[in-house]
């Protein structure tokens, strides 16, 4: 049984928790790592970041990416969106095919 | 082409020649995963476009709700209402093999079948915008959950997908080629070692011929 967590600047998050999700609410990048770092060792399948945070940290993000849990997906926070969610999207995409042919450059 | 020294033996042929075998059994068989395993990873990442727009339009409206919530209430009010959360949520997680690759499907489980146990507050002392902002982030969660199996299939996929090419590529333009090249050296070696050995037998016969009779073939 696996459980998930929602990582981010408080007032972008707070609202998770009623839903019955977990949030760890942090204040910069580093508590950031390292509670990402934790997460990850421990039983969550998907950790929800907020792309404000996920810019922040793009190494603990990419030590995720190629192991199968958690999944670490970007959202949008309360300050808007910052379109880092569809570019790693992108990236996925220029990984495999060699060249962007979903998104055609924008 | 022969990169490095090479025995000219028919017993390093035979080698060669099975392993030319099983390199193009191996390359066929990595070329037909490569294509459809790009042809899922087209499909899904279709998906996971249109999902990843959908959701985060839908968390931008549940966070100009929360906004609104926050700006008619106190904030010590607030964070009392999200102190204690009644619900909880705990995700099923499975495997799908793709292709052999891995890939995780979640089904999530509320800890409450009442749908209303997301509100864990009383009702007397939080604004009705809370409810709302509530109630349209749930809305959006199970797309979000899909969200995240798409999108980490996706991830999965593409990193399977890079190897596989580079696979295909390594064997399609430097293996193969290069055990081409290694078979027709060593049987051209040989076929020039059998003529040469042919004209020495001739000539020795000549020889011989000359010496014990005086004897001149042509």
């Amino acid at each position: 049984m696996y459980k998930i967590a929602v990582l981010g600047d408080r007032d972008s998050i707070y609202g998770f928790a009623a839903l019955g999700l977990e949030v760890f609410p942090v204040s910069n990048g580093d508590e950031g790592a390292h509670t990402l770092r934790r997460l990850s060792e421990q039983d969550y399948a998907v950790v929800y970041v907020t792309e404000a945070l996920a810019e922040e940290i793009p190494g603990e993000i990419e030590r995720c990416r190629e192991s199968l849990m958690p999944a670490v997906i970007p959202i949008p926070g309360v300050h808007g969106n910052t379109g880092m969610g569809l570019n790693m999207v992108k990236r996925s995409v220029e990984q495999a095919v060699g060249s962007d042919i979903i998104f055609n450059g924008n | 082409m022969a990169s490095k020294q090479i025995t000219p033996t028919r017993m390093e042929l035979t080698r060669l020649k099975k392993k030319l075998v099983t390199a193009t059994r191996g390359h066929k068989l990595l070329k037909d995963k490569r294509d459809e395993l790009m042809r899922q990873f087209l499909e899904k990442v279709r998906e996971n476009k249109a999902l990843r727009e959908q959701v985060e339009a839908g968390i931008k409206a549940a966070n100009k709700n929360f906004l609104l919530a926050r700006a008619g209430m106190q904030d010590q009010v607030l964070n009392t209402a999200m102190l204690a959360p009644k619900q909880r949520v705990s995700v099923e997680a499975g495997m799908e093999n793709v292709m052999s690759v891995e890939i995780p499907t979640f089904d999530f489980k509320t800890r409450t079948p009442d749908q209303n146990d997301i509100f864990s507050y009383g009702f007397a002392f939080t604004s009705s915008d809370l409810d709302g902002a509530v109630k349209s982030l749930a809305d959006i969660f199970p797309d979000m959950l899909k969200l995240a199996e798409i999108e980490k299939s996706c991830q999965l996929m593409a990193v399977e997908i890079e190897k596989t090419r580079r696979r295909v590529n390594a064997l399609e333009h430097v293996m193969i080629p290069e055990l081409q090249a290694n078979i027709k050296y060593i049987s051209m070696k040989l076929d020039e070692n059998e003529r040469s050995t042919q004209i020495r037998l001739m000539k020795v016969k000549d020889m011989v011929l000359k010496e014990a009779h005086n004897y001149e073939t042509f």
